[in-house]
């Protein structure tokens, strides 16, 4: 006999023997399912590993198809990069509040910036009103990045820059600064998140409409390819598209869709492949499911390395392997009782370890309620350092690997993003599926399927629909000075005011003639920008030539 | 407000909150409507309804939202009814047409109004020929009703539309077919949306194949009657070659008028179809032109005298239609479902036969109308 | 007939996080009322002017950006000027405790933060509509 007819044999005994005592005494549900409603079996066996073959699908850290993690030594050469995302009011709060991460013990930035920055409008545009300096740092000008980053050298630090539409914009601002510095480009590292498509179905920051947007992502490829070549040009996200209510697997098909349209695109402008691909990131949610988001972290990487390999034929292996950030999942945190949620961060802080993250956002525990206070900002970095320092979850590679379970959900999850990828295709690529509402459809059904879960009472939420208390409202929430839009629509009176402003309109004619044409924006933007162009005023030159994208709402 | 606050006098001197009220009204069929209703009927007629119909996806609310830039450029005030499927399991509607047009949202010369259908079956929301009427005598110069056509049901925006404009898109896959399934003959003006997308080209070539088809095969198209009159105004034989004594005798200055209709080539000597457009809604491509040919259409329609006869054929089939309700609504009293009762036992227990039946139950309700109207 | 509830479904401000409110406008619609989405960066003469042209019930806002305290007020300030009473508005989003009882000062009936049951917000709205039904 066989190992597995002996397993399978001995299966069938327990099996059977199950069947009876639940006949007694049932289990606690009829049907168990993962955070993302996947069927959940009651043991997973050997059997379960038929049909994988280690070396094709599994392999080796370091090694095609990266399933196992992208470095050969991975955690015990170093460990992630803790990032915490920050930025808030006016550059000068912002900086003191990156200075205070470094001293922490951070080991890159993460630059958040305000909604009106985000979507290319000054502090003193009227859709700005409100919005000034909230969920992020107010930025309208090379002036305000300077003082952003005053007294951080730039060639000592990682910075990440969550910015989209405007990415270009902002990148050169940081180019600029760091000039400013003495320091050259080729010395930057950091990301910008440069990720539109996702945008337009989950984030909402989107200005211009998608041929234009894939054109200025792809300007940028080229240039940094050229100039800033340790910056990664794009980070490519399913965070939010998981926030916005998407499964697991459709947040890998959903990114990795999105990334197959930007090598395309870049393909389609001339580049090569193993020129841009090493420079292509990732940026995926971690929740609460801890073997589910494992799973999901090691599909991710086999799908992207089969997509790299055999659709664009790249070559180098930095071009196959994914590397990724990731952020702890904001929509699992509770208003009701937030000190639980420094439980559920650590949960999603050992699933992204574990999954093998290359950076790391854990979220504060008040961030359902307001900005995180430095207090909860530090007990977020801390949990990180326990994580790293005391749980051993970084003293070996990928320690979930060989579970029958974890490898199983990996092929299942790997065969959901593949079979969505298909459908995708089949629409003529993500842009054209996002165009049609396709992506946005199948998010909204997953999101709202599993609020009505919560609310029927099925899947638990502690705090929420079960084990509540009475309790008073929290106290000491970070507000922003609602005084900032005034401070900053002043900044930027006096700017316009005392720069050359004959020298800001060249600029931004000579902007105006590059956009109806096809040269690469980057180099015009950072001109534009190094005369103190303010941010608004570039993106209404690009809004004027590329017009603006309406939302396709799918209810 | 209170209901009672809604009048004619608010509704015409341009309050939108009075406005919208009164289409509330009439969705509920709140019997308080009918005085405001009567008492605006005299300032009616002027506006221009404007149909806008496709299938999903086809772009409409984009384009619609378009044809009120254009239209408010042209000096003219606008209104929209924007028409979204209520969900037949509880009623309840999600109404995102308005999405696309937010940015009219603030204009005073515009005005925007979501229906759901609340279960009837047409397509169109009972509530929208009235309210249609209530924005015509609110002094809108346009009236705009989107909706979506799916199938054959949705012809009755032909019923409320002066211009029916028919919108399809490249790569719905048979969007054409869906068009043969009887939706083709309600078409004034054909708009080919997102022409900028593979395949705008072979739709339009095959709209207006079908288009030819139909008007040489003198099929019984909305269109046809009004190329015939052209055609007999302009002294050629014509589409099919009937003319029409009544419009043939027309002055040459009202057959100026039509110069403004796009004659398509169409390969046939003296063969006219209807104009079709290629737009593209999202940048704005193509929507003066689309204007101008729904302007012309009107134009047409006035000059030969079709507007009335249109207006016509569409009023007594709405009163046709009210009739029926109204009987329907008295077979719904109490006192009805009792006669219809004891008729269908007699009936049963062959008593009387089911035609006899009949005849009983429309003398008992003459009799209750009489009663009715003496009382 | 009973009388169907209208809420239009707006999202005030620049953030982009709209699941909330289309989980809600989703909910609104199953639970058989017409929902008016006018979907992401309204300013509040744009909501205010919808809420008036559709006749609508209730006015149901989210903003997770932290600018109700300016947008919120705005919203009501607006429908008070245009003399609209008989409107129920309700907001929700990330919105601290602290911040609530200025904002139902300011006239927003109630106030949802994250967590709340699309039931209890259904419930709210049934029970305390201005219009009589």
């Amino acid at each position: 006999m066989s190992d597995t007819d002996s397993i399978k044999k001995g299966f069938e005994a327990y099996d059977s023997g199950v069947e009876k005592s639940i006949a007694r005494f049932p289990e606690r549900k009829k049907s168990f399912v993962t955070g993302s409603k996947s069927p959940v079996k009651r043991l997973y066996t050997p059997l379960d590993d038929a049909g994988r073959d280690y070396a094709r699908d599994v392999g080796f850290p370091g090694e095609y198809p990266y399933t196992r993690g992208v470095q050969n030594t991975m955690y015990r050469g170093r460990f992630w990069t803790m990032r915490q995302y920050a930025g808030f009011s006016t550059a000068e709060e912002s900086n003191k509040r990156y200075k205070f991460l470094l001293e922490q013990g951070t080991t890159g930035l993460s630059v958040a910036f305000d909604l009106p920055t985000q979507i290319g409008y000054d502090s003193d545009h009227a859709l700005s009103q409100g919005e000034v300096g909230k969920v992020g740092v107010a930025i309208d000008s090379l002036a305000d990045m300077e003082i952003l980053f005053d007294g951080i050298p730039l060639d000592k630090v990682s910075t990440s820059m969550t910015i989209n539409a405007p990415a270009s914009v902002l990148l050169a601002m940081y180019i600029a600064v760091a000039e400013k510095q003495g320091v050259s480009p080729d010395k930057l590292e950091g990301t910008i998140q440069n990720d539109i498509l996702k945008e337009y179905v989950a984030r909402g920051t989107y200005i211009f409409p998608p041929a234009p947007s894939m054109r200025l992502i792809t300007d940028i490829f080229a240039y940094c390819s050229k100039s800033v070549p340790n910056w990664n040009t794009i980070s490519i996200s399913g965070y939010h598209i998981r926030e916005a209510g998407s499964t697991a697997a459709q947040e890998v098909a959903f990114t990795i869709a999105d990334g197959i349209a930007y090598v395309d695109a870049a393909i389609k402008a001339g580049l090569d492949v193993d020129q841009f691909a090493p420079r292509l990131s990732f940026f995926f949610n971690a929740h609460n499911d801890l073997f589910e988001e494992v799973a999901k972290f090691r599909a991710a990487r086999r799908v992207w390395a089969k997509v790299m390999k055999e659709r664009f034929g790249a070559k180098s292996p930095k071009s196959l392997s994914l590397r990724f950030h990731t952020q702890t999942a904001g929509s699992t945190l509770t208003a009701q009782q937030p000190d639980n949620n420094i439980v559920r961060v650590a949960i999603q802080t050992l699933a992204a370890v574990l999954g093998g993250t290359q950076s790391l956002h854990t979220n504060s525990k008040d961030e359902a309620l307001a900005l995180p206070t430095e207090a909860s900002v530090r007990i977020a970095l801390r949990t990180q350092q326990i994580v790293a320092y005391e749980s051993g979850a970084a003293e070996t590679i990928d320690p979930l690997a060989g579970s029958y379970y974890v490898e199983s959900m990996t092929d299942r999850i790997q065969k959901e993003a593949e079979a969505y990828i298909a459908t995708i295709d089949g629409l003529g690529g993500a842009v054209k599926a996002i165009e049609k509402g396709y992506v946005q459809q199948e998010i909204q059904d997953a999101a709202y399927a599993y609020q009505m879960d919560v609310e029927s009472g099925e899947r638990v939420v502690v705090g929420v629909n079960k084990f509540q208390i009475e309790e008073g409202s929290p106290k000491g929430l970070l507000r922003v000075d609602p005084i900032v839009g005034e401070r900053q629509a002043a900044k930027l009176k006096e700017l316009r005011a005392k720069r050359d402003n004959r020298a800001v309109e060249g600029t931004l004619a000579a902007l105006k003639a590059g956009a109806k044409g096809d040269a690469n924006l980057m180099p015009l933007i950072l001109d534009a920008v190094k005369a103190y162009a303010t941010l608004g005023e570039i993106c209404d030159v690009l809004r004027a030539e590329f017009g603006e994208y309406q939302q396709k709402v799918i209810l | 407000m209170d209901d009672s606050a809604v009048s004619a006098d608010r509704v015409r001197a341009g309050d939108a909150r009075a406005t919208a009220r009164l289409i509330s009204m009439i969705e509920r069929e709140d019997p308080s409507r009918l005085a405001v209703l009567k008492a605006l009927h005299a300032y009616g007629g002027k506006a221009h309804v404007v149909g806008i119909t496709g299938p999903p996806g086809a772009g409409k609310s984009t384009l619609t939202d378009k044809l009120v830039g254009d239209l408010r450029g042209r000096g003219r005030k606008v209104a929209v009814i924007a028409v979204d499927p209520s969900s037949p399991f509880t009623g309840g509607a999600i109404l995102g047409d308005r999405i696309r047009m937010q940015r009219h949202a603030t204009d005073d010369g515009v005005y925007i109004r979501s229906l759901a259908t609340r279960g009837h079956l047409g397509g169109l929301s009972r509530a929208a020929s009235e309210a249609v009427r209530v924005l015509d005598a609110a002094g809108y110069d346009d009236v705009i009703i989107e909706t979506v056509g799916v199938g054959q049901s949705e012809v009755d925006i032909v019923r409320i539309a002066d211009t029916v404009v028919l919108v399809s898109v490249p790569g719905l896959g048979d969007d054409i077919q869906a068009i043969k399934a009887g939706v083709m003959e309600i078409g004034d003006v054909f708009c080919v949306n997102k022409a900028d997308k593979d395949g705008a080209e072979r739709v339009v070539r095959e709209i207006r194949a079908m288009l030819e088809t139909a008007v040489l095969n003198g099929a019984a198209t909305r269109f046809t009657p009004l190329f015939e009159a052209r055609s007999a105004l302009r002294g050629d034989a014509g589409n099919a070659g009937g003319a029409t004594e009544a419009v043939a005798s027309r002055g040459p200055a009202e057959q100026g008028a039509f110069h403004h209709i796009t004659a398509q080539a169409t390969g046939h000597p003296n063969l006219e179809i209807p104009p079709v457009v290629k737009t593209v809604a999202e940048t704005g491509e193509g929507i003066g032109p689309l204007v101008d040919e729904i302007k012309a259409h009107e134009a047409a329609l006035a000059a030969t005298g079709f507007l009335r006869s249109r207006r016509e054929a569409n009023l007594a089939w709405e009163l046709g239609r009210g009739a029926a309700q109204r009987v329907l609504s008295e077979l719904e009293r109490d006192e009805s479902r009792e006669t219809l009762a004891e008729l269908a036992r007699s009936v049963l227990d062959r008593g009387i036969d089911y035609y006899d039946a009949l005849d009983a139950l429309e003398d008992a309700m003459k009799r209750t109308q009489r009663a009715a109207t003496t009382a | 007939m009973e009388r169907t509830i209208r809420v239009l479904v707006a999202k005030p401000g620049l953030d982009g996080h709209d699941r909330g409110a289309k989980v809600i406008a989703r909910a609104l619609r199953d639970a058989g009322m017409e929902v008016i989405y006018t979907g992401l960066r309204q300013t509040p003469e744009q909501i205010v002017s919808a809420a008036v042209q559709e006749d609508v019930d209730v006015v149901a806002m989210s903003i997770l950006s932290g600018a109700h305290n300016h947008l919120f007020p705005r919203v009501m300030e607006l429908l008070k000027e245009k003399g609209v009473e008989d409107v129920l508005v309700i907001g929700g989003g990330v919105i601290p405790d602290d911040d609530i009882p200025g904002l139902k000062g300011a006239g927003i009936a109630a106030v949802f933060t994250p967590g709340s049951p699309t039931g209890d917000i259904i419930e709210f709205i049934k029970k305390n509509l201005k219009r009589k039904a």
